[in-house]
This record gives C-alpha cells, structure tokens and sequence, in this order.
C-alpha cells in the first residue's frame, strides 16, 4: 500500500509552503506523486528519489580523481583542515534545517571561523538597511487576511516564489478579503515586463538601478512637494507617479514585496532603506509593512540562529575567539575571496561554485575547497571533499523559517539511503573529533602541566 | 548595422532555471535554461544577431558564449538578461559596493554575434577556470 502524507513542507523556496501531498512507495524509498506544490516544488521532491545518488564522502586525489572514503576519515579530514586554517570559512546554508545552523555556529566557534549565508549575497543589503531604518512587517497570514495593495518592487514571484500570489498575496480569499483578487491592487515596479508585471493592475517599468529616485520621489508627492517632481523620474512620467501615490495612500493595508531588484543593482543597502522610509511616511496616512522575498527554503533560518546565538545574522566574523563581529564588505564571503583572505572554504547547502562570480570561485578554489550537500554540485565537481548528506526537509526533518520569518516544523518524507548522515550529524562529528584535535596538540605543547586542559583556554591560541 | 553596442546586463531567476537546477547543473535542461542571453528583438535587429545564435558577452571582468533568443519576459531596448547561474556568473563583477553583494544586475556588456563558437558545458566552464580542465574531456 502506498502511503499519502498530508501536510508536508516543499524545501525549495521561502513561501515554505506545507501544505503538499505527497504519495510514497509502499517500501517507502521512492516518491511518487507530489500534489499542491508549484513546478520547482514538485521536481525537487520527485528528484529526490529519482536518480542514483552518491551516498558516502568522495575525497580528491592526487591524480585528480575522487575516491570514495568512510564518514568517519571526511570527519577527521575536515576537522584536521579547519586545525590547520588560519582563517576558515563555512558558506551556505540555504538547504539546511536551523538545527544544522546551530551546529555550524558551535563548529566554527570552536574553529575559530568565519559563518555565512547565501544572504550575503541577496539579502544582506535589506538585513543592513533593517539595522539602519528599522523593519515594519508582518506575517504572510496577515497578508492573505487584511491586505488590499500589493506592491512588487524588483520582485517577480512568478518565477522565483511561484505561489507567493495563489498562497498569501493576490488569490487567495481571506478574512477579510473574502473575494479575493477582486479586492486587491497590484502594483508591479520592474524594468522589464515581467510575468508578474502581466497580472499587475500597474506596471511602472523603472529604468535599470533608478530605484532610489522613484522611491524618492513618491516620498516628495508624501510631503507635499508634487509641484517640485520634474515631468519624468526613473523612466516614469509624473502623472503616473500621483495616480499610484493616491492608491499607497488610499491603502487600508498595503504590502511591499521587494527583492533582488533592489539589492543587486546599484545602491543596495540604501535602495532598501528609502523604501522603508517610503512605508513609514506612509504609515502616517494608512497602514503598510514591507517584506524581504527571501529565496531560497531555509535562507532566513541561519540570520535567526545566529542572532540569537551572537547577536549578527550573517557575515559573522569568530576569528577573535572571545567575541564576534560583522561588518559587510569586511567579513562578506565575495569581499574576503576577493582580497583571497580564506585559506579554507566550506560550502554547505548551496553550490558557491556556480553561483559566485568566476573570480570569486578562482580565489577560494586556490585552497581547500570542502563541500557538504547531498547533491553532485557544482560545488561538490570541484571539491577537495564531498561528504554527501540526507536532504533536508526531504529526508531530514527539522525547523525552518519561511520569508515572514515565522519558523515552520518540517517533517521526514522518506528515509536517507542506509548509512548516510544528516548535515547536522556531520558539523556535530567534525566539532567533536576538532576538539579531540585541538586538546591532543595543547597536551603535547604542556606535557608536564598537571592541570586538566579546558577546552575554552586553548580556543584559537 | 550596428555589431556592437553597450548594453546593460542583469542576472536573475527564472521558473526554467528553477526546475531545471533541481534535474542537476550538468542536465540538458539547466544548459537550455541558463546558456542562453534573452535580449530585445529591436537590438538583435540592429546589432545583427539572429535567434537561436551563438554570441560573444564581454564585461569588465571575462566573457562568455551564449545563444542569444528574444526575452520570453518582454525587456526594453538596451537591456538584456542572463538567468542566474554558471554562464551569467562568467561575466559578474565581483565588487560588492562594501555590502557582499556582487555586481549581479545594472552593469555594461558589449554583445557580438559570434556563429562560429560553441556555447560551453557548465562544468568545462568551471573546471577550467579553476584549473581542472583536460583537454581529453575527462575534468574531474
Ligand atoms: S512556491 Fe516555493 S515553497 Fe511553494 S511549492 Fe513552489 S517552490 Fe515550493
């Protein structure tokens, strides 16, 4: 009998949505059928089980070729590499659960690294224009319930969120938009017509990385200084700007969604902040929030993790050993491979190799380059070190946190293949054999110290 | 004819490059998704580019061979789009404006017809920019 599992959560991108069907073999191996969840969801779940997977670590040889190793020699091989770093880095963690999140903190505190994640390369600039500016939001629930404008700025969920309209945003009917689209105004800011631009009631096509001066000259009509916007900003004529301006203002509840549009181009950081300024002179005349898109599954659960455990969301620099610190630009993984400051790199639930700029790739790939993903990456082509782990929200459950940063319970769907480990097992056994490693040598360092050797006094000495 | 002119380049995600990188970045669907430039079909026109040709994008930093199609998402003249991934990272500015963010989208490329290059396998792409290319095929 084939089992059917309700409620299942799809790990591909941060609408998170759990409420997908899916259908597995009665031996329990191989899924079958995946109802609800949007193209990308579904190929994700469906190639989970779909082609044959490398199930134990592979390790580089001299002659370029991989050889397949035991979990155990990948363990001691990356706690050996982190010993011996001057300035280790561990990057990823998009495709992770917050459990494994928590291990890699505690790993490279004891390694003395440097933490990252993907947002350090798309939403970072929102999280810096949050620290500066604040951060006015709400949960998608209070979306789909209240809000009657919908505000896309560089975002074009279509492609990159499929269901972030049919779920939370447009379509969907809710408390108190029990029509649903019919009740909603969209407003889409792209500079190309998008897919999500064809369902926009407005489209106000921005010329490329004039962002800032569009957003600023919705502030002016705020203030009262219309008069002064001369006929043509950011490619948008001013009469455009007034008639979209009255439909912010007339919002019982508006929602900003925004995304790479703004922290890829020029600006970054502050495109994000004077958007923020927009929704707070609006919140003098209605009611509105903003709202980061974050991409990929779990990429807001790493900026949580760590903030509760140092107080920074990513970029987290523990080199210090006593202290951590951040500072985007400084401790960011393309600015420190830039300046080719790592002399290890660890990709985790992501694949750098294919999504940084070649340059970055050619600094970081000149040392040790481990990878740990279940997938054959690009990432994992390249590296010295593949371990290969079970895939979460697939086949290792765990907490992850959607785009609205509520944390969501993810459950196990099939089971890994026999023997292999979850991330979290592996960062938790590459941190013990590291602190193995590091009593050994601070014993051999003091042989006739009588004292017991506390972990915490040899920490990055 | 104009054959080359500056146009400004961005990188972003598209439902194809979606499903596709779950197939895997060495699939047949990731190559068709990502190795492809979309552009407006006024500046095909003009720089004469034909669909479904290779051409040669050049930026600051490296270049890269592509199939140039016109924009299944409509984009003004002067611009054009790479989706996210091996090939448009070929040509990414690594500067960050002290943010971390790279130059992913709003920076200036020349494009060039260029019939007679092949558009490349991402994992040649990769293994020879980081040294491990050999030229018997076998990259590991
Ligand atoms: S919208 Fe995102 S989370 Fe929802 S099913 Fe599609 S890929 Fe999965």
């Amino acid at each position: 009998m084939v089992k059917i599992l309700e409620g299942i959560g799809c790990p591909y991108c941060g609408c998170s949505c759990d409420d997908v069907r899916v259908v597995v073999s009665d031996d329990g191996k191989k899924i079958l059928e995946v109802e609800n969840a949007c193209a990308i969801g579904t190929e994700i779940f469906l190639q989970a089980t779909n082609h044959e997977r490398i199930t134990r670590p592979r390790l580089r040889q001299p002659d370029g070729s991989f050889s397949e190793i035991s979990y155990e020699e990948a363990i001691d091989f990356a706690a050996k590499a982190i010993l011996n770093a001057k300035k280790p880095l561990m990057y990823g963690f998009g495709s992770t659960t917050c459990e494994a999140q928590r291990a890699a903190a505690q790993l490279m505190e004891i390694g003395c690294g440097i933490l990252d994640n993907c947002a350090s390369i798309c939403h970072g600039p929102s999280l810096m224009a949050f620290f500066d500016n604040g951060h006015p939001t709400c949960t998608l629930g209070e979306v789909k319930n209240r809000a009657d404008v919908i505000l896309y700025w560089g975002a074009n969920p279509v492609h990159a969120h499929p269901r972030h309209m049919s779920r939370y945003a447009i379509y969907p009917l809710g408390f108190f938009k029990g029509n649903g689209f019919t009740e909603r105004t969209v407003i889409v800011v792209d500079p190309r017509k998008t897919d999500t631009a064809g369902v926009a009631d407005y489209h106000l096509q921005i010329k490329q990385g004039h962002d800032y001066d569009l957003l600023n000259a919705f502030r002016m009509v705020l203030y009262g200084y219309e008069s002064d916007i001369p006929e043509m900003v950011a490619g948008i004529p001013k009469q455009s700007i007034l008639e979209v301006s009255k439909i912010l203002k007339g919002a019982k509840f508006g929602v900003c969604f925004f995304g790479m549009g703004l922290t890829h181009t020029d600006g970054r950081n502050h495109n994000v902040d004077i958007a923020i300024s927009l929704m707070r002179d609006l919140n003098a005349v209605s009611k509105w929030s903003i709202m980061a898109m974050r991409g990929h599954f779990n990429i807001a659960g790493p900026n949580r993790v760590w903030c509760w455990t140092y107080g920074f969301p990513y970029c987290v620099d523990l080199t210090k050993g006593d202290y951590a610190h951040m500072n985007p630009g400084e401790t960011s993984t393309i600015d420190l491979a830039s300046r080719d400051e790592i002399d290890l790199f660890i990709n985790i639930g992501t694949d750098a190799a294919a999504h940084f700029p070649i340059d970055a790739v050619k600094k970081l790939k000149k040392h040790t380059w481990i990878t740990i993903d279940p997938n054959v990456s690009m990432a994992a082509e390249i590296a010295d070190l593949h371990i290969p782990v079970g895939i979460s929200g697939v086949e290792v459950p765990g907490i992850v946190y959607r785009m609205d940063n509520v944390p969501i319970q993810y459950r196990k769907v099939i089971d890994m293949p026999e023997g292999m480990l979850s991330d979290e097992e592996v960062l938790t056994g590459i941190a013990n054999r590291l602190e193995e490693l590091i009593l050994e040598k601070a014993k051999i360092c003091s042989p006739d110290s009588s004292e017991p050797i506390s972990l915490e006094s040899v920490i990055c000495t | 004819m104009i054959s080359q002119r500056t146009l400004t380049m961005i990188t972003h995600r598209s439902i194809e490059e979606g499903i596709a990188m779950e197939k895997g970045k060495q699939s047949r669907e990731y190559f068709d998704a990502c190795s492809v430039i979309e552009m407006n079909d006024l500046d095909m026109l003009r720089m004469g580019i034909e669909e479904d040709s290779p051409v040669r994008v050049v930026s600051e930093c490296g270049e890269v061979v592509v199939t140039a199609i016109i924009g299944i998402q409509e984009l003004p003249p002067g611009m054009c789009h790479i989706r996210q991934g091996v090939w448009a990272n070929q040509i990414v500015p690594i500067r960050t404006q002290s943010t971390g963010v790279p130059q992913y989208s709003g920076f200036p490329v020349t494009v060039t017809p260029a019939p007679e290059l092949q558009v490349r396998s991402a994992r040649d792409l990769i293994c020879e920019s980081v040294g491990m290319w050999r030229e018997d095929g076998e990259n590991s």
